[in-house]
């Protein structure tokens, strides 16, 4: 049965459809699958009986001819995401037996087409890191090794359970946030599909919040199909999220094999770093190639206040992120360490409950917005952010499509091999990605080749805002021309 | 700008952190290496620039002033750390 776990999202919503396998047939694959893979640490939750209890009530829709267009489909859900009566942590000691009483919109939006929950996937605490290395559950392992070599490496992150459970097979799609590049950089990584959406394209509502001017659900998926087909159901206007644009959700899936003939992709110099690996330069020249054979026009492209964005970035979001989760005071939910004084009880607990990385970020959030230095560090990254979102505009008010980029600066690396002494190792994974949020774009991150490792690569492509069908048709031609990439498994 | 050790106290009281002092040495190096790195945005040149509001441009919807939501005590307490009737605890505020 364990086949039933390598086809893709698309594959096993159609033979499900025709009955060639049940839903609960489909979800005890999957169940099996995720045991035999505790290894990975990709899930910090499973929770097969519910998931058995939802494919029975897919399989009596699926006869009673009453299919929704995700039914019976097993899904991972990223432990960012508020699931009613299922632990909900966001990878946090100070959230660790929080149970919501509520579903995040999203979720519910997936019940509602009558996907299945296979469990809760793990990711850096409060979405805080590139690596899923800072999660109160330990790291996630990626499912890829190097060629010849048995070191554990990051899948990336911050959604690091999601994407190494997809290119388990441990689910046949999950949900994942993208903050500063927590969906695309972790897709790359593990050589997966992930595509953040436009800000506003999903609601918010029931995630817990980072920074809540950059976050955006999105989902990461074994190929660009899959990848549109679980958007449709994610995206959408909620009026619990004022933010949430209230816009039709076009059948992204139809946007797949449109023709890419006469679009334009920019190029941007800026993005050619110093010292960028040489690899990556060729397999972005490859991609470039690929999309001219397809017919795009390539044009050289400057979004000249890109390396601003990264500190501007490292600005606003942990000043969103001190105001946020100052909620965590150990008095309405979480985690409580008992003190003499009310002061002393916030203290301990936040002390206690937050990991190093999230600490620091509060702090750096506090300073910036302290008084005497708001303007110097948050209202000039704000200026800062409003240059990088103009520089865009221009772009593509010449006539641009979308931009196609690097999606990471290297590979995936090892456990502990990053940001260890220097925080801002870690933080420059983000450097192509972090832009995109800064201006509330659309991205996605398609895997393009293998590096000289034998790891997975992945291109970016940015589109206009509310463009993501751009970015379906452009990603399916890098991924006809590419292929797919799956690990050996050794789990 | 640097911060030194009694900022760092000041910093982690302000976001309610509490941080021995063994840490603090540790923590002012992190700190100041992050605030050396966005030091350079202080070269842009943001002269007659808005700073962001919102990200997309979108009109605020409104909504009629009515109770849409309530009625549900046991949820809200649900995750309480210390509750008492209906009431959460806390250590004492006034002497």
């Amino acid at each position: 049965m364990t086949e039933l776990t390598a086809l893709t999202l698309a594959e096993a919503r159609d033979g499900l459809r025709k009955r060639a396998f049940s839903a609960a047939e489909l979800t005890d694959a999957h169940i099996v699958a995720i045991e035999r893979a505790r290894a990975l640490n990709a899930y910090v939750i499973e929770t097969p009986d519910a998931a058995r209890a939802m494919a029975n009530a897919a399989d009596a829709r699926l006869k009673a001819g009453e299919a929704g267009p995700l039914e019976g489909v097993p899904l991972g859900i990223k432990d960012l995401f508020a699931t009613k009566d299922v632990r909900t942590t966001a990878g946090s000691r100070i959230l660790a037996d929080f149970m919501p009483p509520y579903e995040s919109t999203v979720t519910a939006q997936l019940w509602r087409d009558g996907a299945v929950m296979l469990g809760k996937l793990n990711n850096d605490e409060f979405a805080m890191g590139s690596s899923n290395e800072t999660s109160c559950f330990g790291p996630v392992i990626n499912p890829w090794r190097r060629t010849g070599s048995n070191k554990a490496l990051v899948p990336g992150g911050s959604s690091g359970g999601s994407a190494a459970a997809v290119a388990a097979s441990l689910c046949l799609g999950a949900t994942a946030t993208d903050t500063g590049g927590s969906i695309r950089q972790p897709a790359a990584f593990t050589g997966t599909v992930g595509i953040k959406p436009t800000y506003g394209r999903c609601s918010r509502w029931g995630i817990v919040a980072f920074a809540s001017s950059l976050d955006q659900a999105g989902p990461i998926a074994r190929t660009v199909r899959d990848a549109a087909i679980l958007l449709r159901s994610m995206a959408g206007h909620d009026p619990k999220d004022s933010t949430s644009a209230d816009r039709a959700v076009p059948d992204y899936e139809a946007a797949l094999g449109k023709p890419v003939k006469g679009m334009t992709i920019g190029i941007p110099k800026e993005y050619r770093l110093d010292g960028l690996a040489p690899e990556i330069d060729k397999l972005w020249e490859q991609g470039v190639a690929w999309l001219k054979a397809a017919g795009a026009n390539i044009v050289a492209v400057s979004l000249p206040h890109t390396k601003y964005a990264l500190p501007a970035y490292y600005i606003v979001a942990p000043a969103e992120a001190s105001s946020n989760l100052a909620r965590y005071d150990g008095v309405r939910y979480g985690l409580r360490k008992p003190e003499r004084d009310v002061i002393g009880m916030y203290e301990q607990t936040r002390a206690e409950g937050f990991g190093p990385e999230v600490r620091r970020r509060i702090m750096i959030g506090t300073y910036v917005l302290s008084a005497g230095y708001y303007d110097a560090y948050y209202l000039q990254a704000q200026k800062v952010r409003t240059l990088i979102k103009r520089d865009f505009e221009q772009c593509f008010a010449q006539g641009v499509d979308a931009i196609l980029t690097p999606a990471t600066p290297s590979d995936a690396f090892g456990i502990g091999e990053k940001g260890g002494a220097d925080p801002i190792e870690m933080y420059l994974n983000d450097v192509f990605t972090v832009t995109v949020n800064m201006a509330g774009l659309p991205g996605i991150a398609v895997p393009a080749g293998l590096s000289s490792d034998g790891l997975p690569l992945g291109l970016q492509l940015i589109g206009r805002p509310f463009d993501e069908e751009a970015l379906f048709a452009l990603g399916a031609v890098i991924e006809q021309a590419a292929g797919r990439f799956t690990p050996a498994r050794w789990w | 700008m640097s911060v030194d050790a009694a900022t760092v106290r000041r910093i982690a009281h302000l976001a309610r952190i509490a941080v021995a002092d063994d840490e603090i040495a540790h923590l002012q190096g992190e700190l100041n290496t992050i605030l050396q790195f966005v030091e350079q945005l202080a070269e842009v040149n943001c002269e007659g620039v808005e700073p962001m509001t919102s990200v997309t441009p979108m009109a605020m919807k409104q909504r009629k002033d009515e109770i849409t939501d309530g009625g549900i005590v046991d949820d809200v307490l649900r995750n309480a750390p210390s509750r008492e009737g209906n009431y959460f605890l806390v250590p004492k505020v006034v002497e």
